[in-house]
């Protein structure tokens, strides 16, 4: 047990425990210390000063305390601490508006803007946000695909990308270049590393100046011309979460909300990409079955984090044929509606088009390569994060969490618990699990194959989660990675294992670069405990007992070319054209 | 006696210009628990104007290299499955000339001579950095606590000391030490140089005595030609602090604002960049004594900024210099001297 001890914090005798910093005791007592570049998932770093209270040590004789940085500070017995004295007020507000003076401000068309830090600290602290002249307005903007960008105009120096990309993912993409004033955030210029385009960097930026390439602008003209008919769906893990950009508690789910508010937005047609994940478990579950009985290439890996794939492609080009051919779920509802659906509805595909909302910003990156083309169409066409999207319902003033309660449409909108949980680690490889699990097994119900449906060796927050299962009564060897940082111990034994999950995220889909601002382990573990109870609530638990999904496998199945095309894609080494 | 107790007796103080306790950051890296020490002997001599390290590695490596020697057996005597490496953090210049003989002094013994790289500069030689240095990381001050003396060289307690202060040690140690230290005089004077003397010398006498004391009107900056603080020549009366420097300059004709310039120029190229005060505050404060119409009040709000919230001590000295030349030669702005508002234009 921590030794408990007692401090004076703003006049008041408070209790703390070693090892408490001072911004956790203050925070724990509801008082409110402004912060930039601390942030719940790195250690702390002390560099914006902006969190700075004024304190004497048991036993000074001094008038008035030292500062120190809030974030770095353990609390010590006997400290008389003030965190809003005349001391911290002067440092903490020219601090703040020395940062304000890097930070050229696009508020207009920044999805950030009714959450930014900056903006709520020049309200609550009466800062001169215009004291200094701005002084990085010729900075570049660099790009990663059309997934990421780091904006040099907006950045504040604070190096929490830095420690995303470097420490947390293990990508050391990112670099800090010159010293000084003159430091500047850039991709590196050494050729074996490249960008996974996870945005973690994006996720942990406090001032947006990394963030995703944005499409929301091109997403609400398409909605304005109203030229073709606008079909929108929405990934697992975006249920559990967009609502905290509305006030609702952490791992609210708001799946109904979410399809009004899609609705009202102007989409014609809202699907869920549920659906679509019950999809790819049906493909991926028969190929891994397919693999371990043709003694194909094992272990299979999963594909569906286009972040993964990258890193495959780039750092490990020899996994290529490791990885399940199977396209990722929004690639494969995108796929099915402008076939299956498309044709039942009678519509000119072309005449379609197809908006996914996402927790991602590799997903951006995933839509448009091209060998995801079917027929001449992509079958995503545009990308939203999960903050672009709150960003166009709160600019369009729709109230979310008020709306009408609506259903997605059929028959794309059904789906089932093992499409549900495909959003958190663990998900997708559960998924697959239950339904490999009933394809060996055939009709048979008893022993080996009585009914399996919780797996929950592979879930929870581990960095790897490792156990050997029982499918219809063989074993297989899983490894579950969550997080990308985490990839090589496993790469390096992989002979030990006949199937593996990777997501480049910490905590998955859910934790993944395009959701709500913050998000930390206690937030990521809140969004995937609501995972696994939409799971349980559901009827149907297992992706192949979705009838909508078999009945499109039925009908692709007919269509001999076509079906390859939607359910299945290809990879290719991108060292070779690295440089480019 | 044993080493501790005379590093007591002789109350010797960090001559890399902090004048930490000796005594007490060698206890600290002692009781820190750990198999695996290190002791870097700093001679990075990264301030401007300090030259007495140098000087001392030309003449006097053995003594040196003896003080390091004292310091790895103090911290593991008695216990054998300690295990101490030694590193001497070298200045660039220092190495190319005396690399060769300072290889040879060392001969078997397990000190390694680390070149500090080029580019490194004055915050190269701040001790978190010289362990960044080492470790290959980029070059620039850590977030302490934790402290270099449980947490240094790859998370294990580190000794780090100035050239002088190891010196020191090993004169201590041979009943030698005679509480002497070593002057850099420099900038206007007659007989510039390094100088060994009595370490409680006042400025005047140590300018006297070596024959340095101008014949004209003149100011002194002392304790390093970058963050030294400045006095008038009323002012000197007391002990050199720091790094042991004196820069004469002289009064008449001097340019405040190219002498203001030359401070922010250092410190603006020094500065790390990891903290917000010290960053955008240099780069402001440049930036205000280039307008025609000074802003004063400003001026001083950054500097104290700086002297209050910085990460590191360089961030924490940039005031010095600044302030003291203000209000001790410049004699003006007022706001320096007392708290009311005047906008000058001064220094066009």
């Amino acid at each position: 047990m921590a030794k408990i001890f007692y401090i004076t914090l703003n006049n008041k005798r408070t209790k703390c425990s070693e090892g408490e910093t001072i911004l956790e005791v203050a925070k724990r007592n509801k008082i409110s210390i402004p912060t930039l570049c601390h942030h719940l998932d790195f250690s702390a770093k002390g560099n914006c000063r902006i969190c700075v209270v004024e304190v004497k040590e048991k036993g000074s004789k001094k008038k008035i305390g030292d500062l120190v940085t809030s974030c770095s500070t353990e609390a010590r017995p006997g400290m008389i601490i003030k965190t809003n004295s005349e001391k911290v007020k002067k440092s903490r507000n020219l601090n703040i508006e020395l940062i304000f003076s890097e930070h050229v401000e696009k508020c207009e068309s920044c999805v950030w803007s009714l959450n930014c830090s900056l903006r709520k600290m020049a309200r609550d602290y009466d800062v001169k946000i215009t004291r200094f002249k701005e002084r990085k307005e010729n900075r570049k903007i660099y790009k990663f695909a059309n997934a990421v960008e780091i904006d040099g105009t907006q950045c504040i120096d604070c190096r929490n990308c830095i420690e995303a990309c470097s420490v947390m993912q293990n990508i050391n993409y990112l670099e800090i270049k010159g010293k000084g004033y003159k430091q500047e955030i850039v991709p590196t210029t050494n050729k074996d590393f490249d960008c996974i385009y996870c945005g973690q960097c994006a996720l942990h930026c406090p001032v947006s100046a990394a963030q995703e390439q944005s499409e929301w602008e091109e997403v609400e003209k398409k909605i304005r011309n109203k030229k073709k008919i606008l079909v929108a769906q929405f990934a697992p893990s975006i249920r559990v979460s967009v609502g905290e950009e509305f006030g609702l508690p952490y791992g609210k789910i708001v799946t109904d909300q979410i399809v009004s508010g899609l609705k009202a937005l102007g989409f014609d047609y809202v699907f869920d990409v549920n659906f679509g994940a019950d999809l790819t478990t049906m493909v991926e579950a028969e190929e891994l079955l397919e693999r371990i009985k043709y003694k194909k290439t094992i272990p299979m890996i999963t594909s569906c984090c286009p972040a993964w794939v990258k890193y495959t492609e780039f750092y490990h080009p020899e996994l290529i044929p490791n990885l399940t051919t199977s396209r990722s779920p929004h690639i494969h509802l995108g796929g099915v509606i402008k076939t299956y659906w498309a044709r039942k509805m009678k519509i000119n595909p072309k005449n379609i088009e197809v908006v996914s909302i996402m927790p991602c910003t590799a997903k951006k990156y995933e839509a448009k390569r091209k060998e995801m083309k079917v027929g001449g169409n992509y079958p995503v066409d545009n990308v939203l994060t999960t903050r672009e999207f709150a960003w166009l319902m709160k600019k369009n003033k729709i109230k979310f969490g008020k709306l009408k309660n609506e259903k997605s449409d059929n028959p794309l909108g059904e789906y089932t618990g093992a499409g549900a949980i495909y959003g958190g680690s663990g998900g997708v490889m559960e998924s697959a699990l239950r339904t490999a699990h009933y394809m060996a097994c055939g009709n048979k119900k008893s022993g080996v194959c009585r009914s399996k449906i919780d797996f929950k060796e592979v879930r929870g927050m581990d960095g790897v989660k490792e156990a050997v299962v029982k499918v219809a009564g063989s074993p297989l060897r899983v490894a579950v990675v969550n997080g990308i940082g985490n990839i090589e111990p496993i790469i390096e034994n992989l002979s030990n294992y006949d199937y593996i999950e990777v997501m480049a995220c910490p905590g998955g889909c859910i934790g993944g670069g395009g959701q709500p601002i913050p998000t930390t382990k206690e937030i990521r573990e809140k969004r995937i405990q609501a995972l696994y109870k939409i799971d349980k609530g559901k009827k149907i638990r297992k992706a192949h007992e979705n009838k909508g999904v078999l009945e499109v496998l039925d009908w692709l199945e007919e269509k001999k070319g076509l079906e390859h095309k939607v359910l299945h894609t290809y990879y290719y080494s991108k060292r070779l054209k690295r440089g480019k | 006696m044993n080493i501790l107790a005379k590093i007591k007796k002789a109350n010797l103080l960090g001559r890399g210009g902090g004048c930490f306790s000796t005594t007490l950051k060698w206890k600290m890296v002692d009781e820190a628990s750990g198999n695996e020490k290190y002791i870097v002997c700093n001679a990075s001599e990264g301030e401007p104007g300090v030259k007495k390290d140098g000087y001392i590695l030309k003449h006097r490596a053995e003594e040196v290299i003896e003080g390091i020697e004292i310091a790895r057996s103090f911290l593991n005597k008695g216990k054998k499955k300690i295990k101490v490496k030694a590193y001497i953090y070298i200045n660039g210049d220092y190495y190319q000339t005396l690399g060769p003989g300072l290889l040879e002094c060392i001969g078997k013994k397990d000190i390694e001579l680390f070149v500090k790289p080029h580019g490194a500069g004055y915050i190269g030689g701040e001790e978190t950095s010289i362990l960044n240095s080492i470790e290959g990381e980029r070059i620039e001050p850590r977030l302490r606590p934790p402290y270099p003396t449980t947490n240094g060289l790859w998370g294990c307690p580190t000794l780090i000391n100035n050239v002088e202060t190891l010196l020191n040690v090993s004169l201590v140690n041979s009943d030698n030490y005679r509480k002497e230290r070593y002057y850099t005089v420099s900038g206007k004077a007659q007989n510039k140089g390094v100088f060994y003397l009595p370490d409680d010398w006042t400025i005047e006498k140590v300018l006297k005595e070596t024959r340095n004391y101008p014949f004209f009107d003149f100011f002194v900056q002392v304790g390093g030609d970058g963050s030294g603080v400045v006095l008038n020549k009323k002012q000197l009366k007391i002990p050199v602090n720091g790094a042991g420097t004196i820069k004469v300059y002289k009064l008449q004709g001097h340019k405040a604002e190219k002498i203001m310039k030359s401070w922010l120029d250092f410190f603006l190229g020094e500065s790390c960049g990891q903290c917000t005060p010290c960053r955008e505050g240099i780069y402001r404060l440049s930036q205000i004594v280039k307008k025609d119409s000074v802003d004063w009040i400003l001026f001083k709000e950054i500097l104290e900024n700086l002297e209050e919230s910085s990460f590191c001590g360089l961030g924490c000295a940039v005031p010095i210099p600044l302030k003291s030349y203000l209000k001790n030669v410049a004699k003006l702005p007022g706001v320096f001297i007392q708290d009311q508002k005047l906008v000058c234009k001064c220094f066009k």
